[in-house]
């Protein structure tokens, strides 16, 4: 794994010791409220509903073990015992004491981690592919290129005020489980006449204003990666509104600008920056490389796990759903779980930290990813020693067989945590999943993405659900608006407002007419929701949400 | 014609722990809802929230929220003042976790 160097801990150890003095100076009043909280938000520090929030990022997705097990014990020494992992592969403690988060922060800078950027004006943690580095369909690992671009965007004095949030995502595979489309600048990997580049979208985003990436270049060769993304954050930082927070990001730049004449200016800065470039951050990448070397894998056989999906059908369930294929054959990517019906997605118990942690130590080449789809994955499972894994996931909880399912649903946290929430979704996220497993329709129905957002801040997604589903106060009342039709894949689109929004206790009821008329309206078991939504159109799902309209229509 | 004031109380965060806090008719913090003072006169609102704001070292945020006279005390209008006297919906954490003390 890769390890930090002697410069990134001294300056994680220097933050800490800053914020530490900055904390004791709001306790005796030195600070105020105002002052202090630009300096709390820059180490990933919010004040919730109902307290403090400290958001921790987990570069690319990727931890080790030992990491793993930090986080559980922050978990449980000055938490409730568990985290929240997030869609932007962070994850969250939602109830630190101001007085502790300098020894949290210490805690988790004796594991290289921090919060730093995980709030504020600045590039954001940058998110990759969560299957990267194990999966069959992978040109190349995105991992070295996001470590080269957390180095280069961390404190860079250019970019610390820039108009608004920044978020890169990067992919290595054509199949995008990284939802690159939706963020400020999404990169995938290409290659032309067999040299490594990247295609490079700008002016993705969800938020109030959601938007689908547009391609500014085809094909960018590796080495120019830096400069360019330089010369798009330069020309954002100039060009970006500071007057109107609501269009502030980037993607209403490239919109307001129109696609060219970015370009244009792209390009026109690109240049420069690329002459102050002397090649060192292509050393450095070569460095990175490196140190994300493929693991070594084990030539075993796979016996053991034939005949356990032969005679154990709770396992082959799980193998079935929660599996993807490795790019060694004798391996598998094993997704864990934190959806387990009438659970919190995204919550995992210190205990489950420690067993996960104690999976990848044992199994798992000492890998973790946490995805954005707030699961856990173990990348790196040699096929025989899938029974023992799932087995050990089992006794806490862990190993339900649900992996893009229904009740496999994104939520942020929503009004249960969040100031910002109109509306809660995590108890719509747990009634969905409950009601489902009661029905034993998930199966059935197979492949859909459904994702709530407690806000039209749109953290949970929604747009890019299958089924979306946003959380509002309509008159003081807590109301529900489903989408449909979204996608946060290659073929990424955002979705179609259905309607009226749906009572509290409307929403569930709601969502499984939707889901029972598409079971009615598929061609084959093989169509899925989204398939058969693209096919059909809306009217069916829009009858089968409104069957009051409908009898009124036919009146 | 003046528009009549809906009744308010004062709430904050809890600097150290960021629990929600009510302020009380007798210049305490307190951590329950029916406990804060019921505030029915709009310039009487004001020196109260001024009263909480001038209280950095021990308060986050202080705003009024709409409540209105209870059984037991003043209760919340809201649904968000609703749960913010509570706690989460997930877990009895927060509120609910002393009150099951
Ligand atoms: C203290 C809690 C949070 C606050 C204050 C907050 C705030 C916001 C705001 C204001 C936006 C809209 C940005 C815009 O449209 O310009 C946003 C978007 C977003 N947030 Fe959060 N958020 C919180 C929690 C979360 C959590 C828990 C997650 C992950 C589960 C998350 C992930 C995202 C994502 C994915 C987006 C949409 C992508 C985009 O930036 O366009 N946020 N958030
Ligand atoms: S979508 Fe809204 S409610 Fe949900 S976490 Fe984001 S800001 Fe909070």
């Amino acid at each position: 794994m890769y390890r930090y160097d002697d410069f990134d801990e001294a300056f994680v150890r220097n933050r800490v010791a800053q914020f530490r003095d900055q904390v004791e100076r709001r306790l005796s009043g030195a600070l105020t409220e105002e002052e202090f909280r630009p300096l709390r938000l820059m180490n990933g520090l919010y004040l919730q509903l109902h307290a403090y929030m400290l958001r921790v990022a987990i570069p690319y997705g990727t931890l080790d073990s030992r990491k793993m097990r930090q986080l559980a014990l922050i978990a449980e020494r000055w938490d409730k015992g568990y985290g929240h992992f997030t869609t932007r592969q962070n994850i969250q403690f939602n109830w630190p004491r101001l007085t502790d988060v300098p020894a949290i922060l210490d805690a988790l800078a004796d594991v290289e981690m921090h919060a730093i950027q995980t709030s504020g004006n600045t590039i954001r943690n940058v998110t990759a592919d969560h299957f990267a580095g194990a999966a069959a369909d992978e040109i190349a690992d995105p991992r070295p290129v996001a470590e080269l671009l957390r180095q280069w965007s961390t404190d860079h004095p250019e970019f610390q005020f820039l108009p608004r949030k920044f978020k890169i995502a990067i992919t290595g595979s054509p199949n995008d489980r990284a939802v690159t489309r939706a963020h400020d600048i999404g990169l995938r990997m290409v290659t032309q006449d067999g040299q490594p580049g990247f295609e490079v979208v700008v002016g993705g985003g969800l938020g109030r204003t959601p938007m689908i990436g547009k391609v500014l270049r085809d094909f960018l060769p590796q080495a120019d990666l830096l400069p360019y993304v330089e010369a798009i954050l330069a020309t954002y930082n100039l060009l970006g509104r500071r007057d109107n927070k609501y269009k502030a990001r980037i993607k209403i730049t490239v919109h307001e600008t129109g696609l060219e004449e970015f370009r244009d200016m792209v390009e026109a800065e690109f240049p420069a920056r690329r002459a102050l470039f002397a090649g060192g951050d292509q050393e450095l990448l070569a460095q990175i490389e490196a140190a994300f070397a493929p693991p070594a894998f084990r030539n075993a056989p796979v016996d053991a796990y034939e005949t356990a999906r032969a005679a154990d059908p709770v396992f082959r369930a799980w193998a079935d759903t929660n599996l993807a294929a490795h790019r060694h054959p004798d391996y598998a990517i094993a997704t864990i779980s934190l959806k387990a019906h009438g659970e919190t997605p995204g919550d995992a118990t210190a205990e489950q930290m420690r067993i996960m942690a104690d999976l990848a130590a044992r199994y798992g080449h000492d890998e973790l990813r946490i995805s954005h789809e707030q699961n856990v994955i173990l990348p790196h499972v040699h096929k025989s020693d899938l029974p023992a894994v799932h087995a050990a996931l089992k006794a806490v909880g862990l190993a339900t067989a649900n992996l893009g399912l229904v009740s496999d649903i994104i939520a942020c946290p929503g009004m249960d945590y969040c100031a910002l929430a109109t509306a809660r979704s995590i108890p719509v996220a747990q009634k969905i999943a409950q009601r489902f497993d009661e029905l034993k329709l998930e199966h059935d129905i197979g492949p859909l993405k459904l994702k709530i957002s407690g806000c039209i801040n749109a953290c949970g997604h929604h747009h890019v659900g299958h089924i979306g589903i946003l959380g509002l106060d309509r008159a003081g009342v807590e109301n529900y608006q489903v989408t449909l039709g979204g996608d946060g894949t290659e073929t990424a689109a955002v979705g179609e407002r259905a309607g009226p929004g749906f009572a509290y206790d409307e929403i569930v009821p709601a969502i499984e007419r939707l889901l029972r008329a598409y079971l009615e309206q598929r061609e084959s078991r093989e169509e899925t929701f989204l398939e058969a939504y693209r096919r059909l159109g809306p009217a069916p799902f829009k009858a089968a949400l409104y069957p009051e309209e409908g009898r009124r229509d036919a009146a | 014609m003046s528009r009549r004031f809906t009744p308010k109380v004062v709430t904050a965060n809890a600097l150290i722990e960021g629990d929600v806090i009510y302020l009380t008719a007798d210049d305490r913090w307190s951590k329950q809802h029916h406990e804060a003072e019921l505030i029915e006169d709009e310039a009487h609102a004001e020196i109260r929230l001024l009263f909480a704001q001038a209280q950095p070292d021990r308060v986050v945020g202080p705003y009024l929220a709409e409540a209105r006279p209870g059984a037991h005390g003043p209760e919340p209008v809201h649904f968000r003042e609703a749960f913010r006297t509570r706690g989460p919906s997930n877990y009895a954490h927060g509120k609910q976790e002393a009150e099951a003390h």
